[in-house]
């Protein structure tokens, strides 16, 4: 096979973008809407995800169950991943959409690295994943919703930001906690009432499982700490060295505390 | 109305090939050798901003000598190919053999169908899991792809530094001593010495995690040349 090469600037859109290659191609992902109702379809949805800011970045947690309508359709599922070396994006809603858009979000943001040979700014990377939202508002008219929460760490300001969206790609920076899915609710009303300043890595971790773990309580959606199976949340955080994922025993740790449950 | 001359096949590939050979002699070389935990790569280059070696995927690197315009071109066209096929299927999909094809046969086609065949030479790196796993394509200006093993130098001074090399390569060297062998070739090679700033250095590291590929910097090249 040959190779594309690029054609300089005599292009309607910037060639460093990893969705306008897809696009050119034919290979972005495309839904052909039928009349169906898509109400009707039982497609797992991924549920409760949060993230804080704290003295040097920002923690972001996520529970791992999945559910179809009342039932538990995954229990290990992972929400939170890495965007880039500097950011991570979390994910909530129909699961298979955002997985898809979280896998095209991370190539994009690498492409882009790899051609400028610099990465995008902070703000970059969180209005291009809004446009990325806004794609899929034809499938939201269908009941299928992704609404994804991005953190990073801005490395011209040498402070760790925090995103939320809305389904039309609505783009809002929150400089304490976001949270979202169908627990996000009790999650930040437990954030609300512990949350301050300048916490510690230690307590911010803390008080992120904390509030998963007070959304399961109330939501049935999102899984809490789940000590007979061993699954516990992911979490993971983003400083000055980067994202950093946080060892699930740390957090198997830090969630038996919760529970009492000290072995 | 006047007839285009007839100039027969062999002159008009020797007169191309000729053409692009003295535009690479022109430039300066890069030399790519393997040490124990992956692929250095070197190469004179006074600026900072224009990269001779470049990022392909997790563990490609790309090196071009020539001129800048065509293989900056073709490093774009690479990250490209790897990048859709790494999303479209997996990410250990992604193989400097199948990269190293198409470049030979973008190259091959330029060279017999454009009017100016490209006068460039270039570098496919490939690190795997084992030492024994590693590949070094080179591609030439018409196309020519050959494996090469060890170290190997690309560009206008590449028979000498080639021969500088040969007897004194050793398998297993560590970062530090396959810097100090690379940077000896380049100066033997031109007689003269070569100050740290005017290297560009990366190296593919399986050390590295997912994304081997790293830039060395001039503390790092300035302390293995100490």
């Amino acid at each position: 096979m040959s190779l594309d090469l690029p054609s300089g600037l005599n292009r309607p859109t910037p060639d460093s973008s990893f969705l306008e290659l897809l696009k050119s191609r034919e290979l972005n992902p495309t839904w052909e809407l039928g009349a169906g109702d898509a109400q009707a379809l039982r497609v797992p949805e991924a549920t409760t995800i949060l993230a804080l800011r704290y003295a040097d970045g920002v923690v972001m947690v996520g529970d791992r169950r999945a559910t179809e309508g009342h039932t538990i359709a995954h229990r290990r599922m992972q929400k939170v991943y890495p965007a880039d070396g500097y950011s991570a994006v979390a994910i909530a809603g129909t699961a298979g959409l955002a997985m898809e858009m979280v896998k095209l979000f991370q190539t994009e943001l690498e492409h882009y690295e790899k051609l400028e040979g610099t990465r995008l700014s902070l703000e970059g990377k969180a209005n291009h994943l809004a446009r990325m939202v806004r794609g899929q508002l034809p499938m939201v008219f269908q009941g299928l919703v992704v609404v994804p929460l991005f953190c990073g760490y801005d490395e011209s300001e040498s402070v760790g930001r925090l995103y939320t969206y809305d389904v039309v790609g609505g783009r809002y920076e929150e400089d304490d906690y976001a949270a979202s899915g169908s627990g996000g609710r009790e999650a930040k009303a437990y954030l609300r009432s512990v949350y301050e300043d300048g916490l510690s890595e230690e307590d911010a971790l803390t008080q992120g499982i904390s509030a998963i773990a007070a959304a399961a309580e109330q939501d049935t959606a999102t899984g809490g700490p789940d000590v007979r199976r061993d699954i516990y949340s992911t979490a993971v955080l983003v400083n000055a060295d980067g994202y950093q994922e946080i060892a699930e025993d740390r957090v198997a740790a830090l969630s038996r505390d919760l529970v009492g449950d000290s072995e | 109305m006047t007839l285009p001359y007839y100039v027969p096949p062999e002159q008009l590939m020797k007169d191309r090939a000729e053409f692009a050979q003295k535009g690479i002699a022109k430039g300066r070389s890069i030399i790519a050798v393997e040490y124990a935990d992956g692929v250095l790569m070197l190469a004179e280059n006074s600026s900072s901003a224009l990269n001779k070696i470049g990022e392909i995927y997790d563990r490609m690197a790309f090196a071009g000598v020539g001129k800048y315009n065509e293989f900056e071109g073709l490093r774009v066209a690479g990250i490209r190919h790897a990048d859709l096929k790494g999303y479209s299927y997996g990410r250990t999909d992604v193989a400097a053999k199948s990269l190293a094809n198409a470049y030979s046969q973008t190259l091959a086609a330029v060279f017999t169908e454009s009017v100016k065949p490209y006068e460039i030479e270039i570098l496919i790196v490939e690190v795997g899991d084992e030492p024994t796993d590693t590949s070094l394509f080179r591609v030439r200006y018409d196309g020519t792809l050959v494996d090469e093993e060890g170290s190997c130098a690309i560009g206008g001074q590449e028979e000498e530094l080639t021969e500088h090399m040969k007897d004194r390569y050793q398998a297993g060297m560590d970062l530090q001593a396959a810097l100090r062998f690379a940077a000896e070739a380049f100066e033997a090679v031109e007689s003269r010495q070569i100050g740290p700033d005017e290297w560009e250095a990366a190296v593919l590291d399986r050390t590295n995690g997912r994304r081997m590929f790293r830039r060395l910097d001039v503390d790092e090249i300035t302390a293995a040349r100490a």
